[in-house]
């Protein structure tokens, strides 16, 4: 195709990519570097319904304009608000590494800072429920293929209903259930005979009770990708195994796997960018006290009765940073059998 | 058609009692854009406002709950996106900051007749909001359960503790305490309430530097620690509304709620039997030998947008004025403590008032407020957990609150 051809083709979704991608995210980062002017601050007398008169500070609005005016972006800070305790937090890693009572007062004292305890539950739960996923949705999809015609229709639709909820809705509706008052909280409580057992009180339940989550609401998409795949599989070569002796088991491990291999980087690549933006599931199940995510942490940041933009900002491109220090491996991987197939 | 659209419109107006038609709110023309917050008082507010639509003045309405997350930017665009917004104590301070809402004294002088005084919130001077309703959290308590288990009517957070005790012990409840200390808002006003009962301020005097990591921040971090033993194991997932439900099924004995809330667990929907007709309630408790209760006094009224036409500025008032007056007020008694000249407190209002005459604060208006509020729904979630002791838990809000007042430019 002449290059002109090609650039006429790829031209709206270069100009739409431009625009909806790259844009904003230059926009985030500019907006990281700044924070907000020194408010002008003036004493005034304030009165209320309740409580009479005082005397109190308030933002003089006037001034305050004046100077937004001058620079609209607002003070620049440079690097200032990444490196603060909200974001990286390295003078108080810096603090702790000096003067700590081993390890485990280091993990505490870590986990206590919101960025790292917030980055700490977004990669475990991107490792735990990736791999999981994956494995359910394969497995799902060797046993759907394996059924008689007749049923595939309405089982596949079962399989796929986590896909279609509403994250938000399905983890409420996981929620609920779990809750003392719920079929699963309460069969759990019985199972175990304390009636005080609550999945919502504790660190560690609450932990499993979202990784769960995750892997029953990621594992739909692993399962059609792979079972669209199953599809592809030649037949022959199967036929030949079987021939040879083959079991199912070591049809699977040695015909079917490596064939469905750069499906399978294709989907740990899509679901490891999916799972580290996790956010939903914490909020479904009012979890913030017990875990905390980079998203939930930009979402905090931008709700309440002040918005702080610059934090926000810091949390988003580091986000960013972090899905791409975690795809580099399997990008490199991809980028490697590129070159070898031109070569 | 236009017969039969007044007769609708006085039908309606009949119908929610107020009995007024739009010839009395008395406007000629303009465009009156209401936003508020979501709750059975703004509400009948607001319909009441939209009685005074007629074919040259257009009421509209919004009541939505995420009324926070849009009033600055909605009226920072010129012209405003709406003409009157609905604040509370801490919500008006945005709008104060950014200098989007006008002063109002032209207006109360001209259209103020049936406002009280002590509806006029004054800052500088300068009437900036029209206050119509107050509210807070106070005590509810069942003073069967009490009675069962020999204990008086809680008056301090000492007694509380002795009388959630006492009803444990007797094995009448398992969890007799309930409170609203989900992390986020409602942990952080839990927070600010017993602080506010302490007597001391949140910030050192004339400076955005704060001031809580005394023994006061202890004390109320020790009774909340000390609340939540005879809370549902739960208790971090349950928000007002959570705790209403749980003490509407007779699961608890005492709870510091919403007095807006008092309306709807008096009535007789939702509540398992001999709830209702025992539910007493009362001022808030003190703390630590303090004297005034341990909870803030909350107003809620309408500011006027700055970026509107001096026209629409003056409909938008006279039609708020329609909203908040007096026959509105009596026709809807029970659904608020009002502020309204004539109002006679009611059966649900009893907690508030007795909250404002025993001397307690109102929510501070400081404009840092709100950052302290985000840092302490978070950075108090662990403490409340248990897994972390409360000096630590007070050094990490001031840590928390320090890098949110500097990115905002209050500390330097």
């Amino acid at each position: 195709m002449p290059h002109k051809t090609f650039f006429a083709f790829v031209m709206p979704s270069l100009i739409a990519m431009v625009l909806f991608i790259a844009l904003p995210i230059v926009s985030v980062v500019v907006q990281s570097l700044y924070v907000a002017h020194d408010r002008v601050m003036v004493q005034v007398e304030n009165c209320q319904p309740f409580g009479g008169c005082s005397t109190e500070l308030r933002v003089d609005a006037a001034a305050t304009a004046e100077l937004q005016a001058e620079q609209p972006l607002g003070k620049f800070n440079g690097l200032g608000t990444y490196f603060n305790r909200a974001h990286l937090a390295f003078d108080e890693l810096g603090v702790i590494l000096q003067t700590n009572r081993g390890l485990g007062d280091i993990w505490n004292r870590v986990l206590n800072l919101p960025f790292y305890k917030g980055l700490i539950f977004t990669l475990v739960y991107c490792f735990v429920v990736t791999p999981l996923a994956m494995a359910l949705g394969f497995g799902i999809a060797l046993a759907v293929n394996a059924l008689p015609k007749v049923t595939k229709g309405p089982i596949i639709f079962f399989s796929l209903l986590p896909m279609i909820i509403t994250p938000l809705v399905g983890s409420l509706i996981l929620y609920w259930m779990l809750s003392p008052n719920g079929i699963l909280g309460a069969t759990i409580q019985h199972l175990f005979n304390d009636p005080t057992l609550s999945l919502r009180a504790s660190p560690g339940l609450t932990w499993i009770a979202l990784l769960l989550y995750g892997v029953w609401t990621n594992g739909p998409f692993s399962f059609v990708v792979f079972y669209a795949g199953l599809q592809t599989v030649p037949a022959d070569t199967l036929e030949s195994a079987m021939i040879d002796g083959a079991s199912r088991w070591e049809r699977i491990r040695y015909v079917i796997v490596p064939h469905l291999m750069p499906l399978a980087t294709f989907v740990a690549l899509v679901q490891l960018m999916d799972n580290f933006r996790v956010f939903e599931p914490i909020v479904g199940f009012s979890a913030e006290a017990n875990a905390t995510s980079l998203s939930w942490l930009i979402f905090n940041d931008l709700s309440g009765d002040t918005q702080q933009f610059g934090s926000a900002g810091a949390t988003s491109v580091l986000t960013i940073i972090g899905v791409v220090i975690l795809l580099s491996p399997v990008l490199v991987r991809t980028w490697r059998e590129f070159k070898l197939k031109v070569v | 058609m236009k017969h039969v659209l007044m007769l609708a419109v006085s039908a309606a107006a009949l119908g929610l009692g107020a009995g007024a038609a739009y010839a009395e709110c008395g406007i000629s023309a303009g465009s009156v854009r209401i936003l508020s917050n979501d709750f059975e008082a703004l509400r009948t507010i607001n319909t009441t406002a939209e009685e005074c639509a007629s074919d040259t003045v257009k009421v509209t309405a919004n009541a939505t709950a995420e009324h926070k997350n849009i009033q600055v930017p909605a009226l920072t665009i010129n012209p405003a996106e709406y003409t009157v917004a609905m604040v509370a104590n801490n919500s008006i301070v945005p709008l104060m900051n950014d200098d989007l809402i006008r002063p109002l004294d032209d207006l109360v002088a001209k259209y103020g007749q049936d406002l009280q005084p002590s509806q006029l919130v004054k800052i500088d001077g300068k009437v900036m909001a029209i206050a119509f309703m107050g509210n807070g959290q106070h005590l509810f308590y069942r003073k069967d359960v009490l009675e069962k288990a020999g204990v008086q009517p809680p008056k301090s957070y000492d007694d509380v503790l002795a009388a959630a005790k006492a009803i444990k012990d007797a094995g009448i409840m398992e969890y007799p305490l309930a409170a609203s200390v989900k992390p986020g808002w409602d942990l952080a006003a839990e927070f600010v309430n017993d602080y506010l009962g302490t007597g001391a301020e949140f910030f050192a005097p004339g400076s955005a530097e704060l001031a809580i990591d005394n023994e006061n921040g202890l004390k109320v971090l020790e009774v909340m620690r000390a609340m939540t033993q005879y809370m549902d194991p739960d208790y971090l997932t349950f928000d007002a509304n959570e705790i209403q439900k749980e003490y509407e099924a007779g699961n608890v004995a005492i709870m510091n709620e919403w007095g807006s809330l008092a309306g709807a667990i008096l009535d007789d929907e939702g509540a398992a039997d001999g709830v209702v007709e025992n539910t007493v309630l009362a001022a808030a408790p003190t703390i630590g030998g303090g004297t005034v209760p341990a909870a803030a006094l909350w107003w809620d009224g309408f500011t006027i947008a700055k970026n509107i036409s001096d026209e629409d500025a003056e409909a938008s008032f006279q039609a708020m004025m329609h909203g908040i007056s007096p026959d509105m007020m009596m026709a809807h008694k029970d659904v608020a403590t009002w502020l309204i000249k004539g109002y006679e407190p009611g059966p649900a209002a009893v907690g508030v008032i007795d909250n404002a005459n025993a001397g307690a604060r109102p929510y501070p208006m400081q404009p840092y407020m709100g950052l302290l509020h985000t840092a302490l729904s978070t950075e108090l979630a662990e403490f409340m957990a248990g897994s972390e002791d409360a000096e630590q838990a007070l050094a990490d809000v001031k840590a928390a609150y320090d890098v949110a007042a500097k990115q905002a430019g209050f500390l330097q």
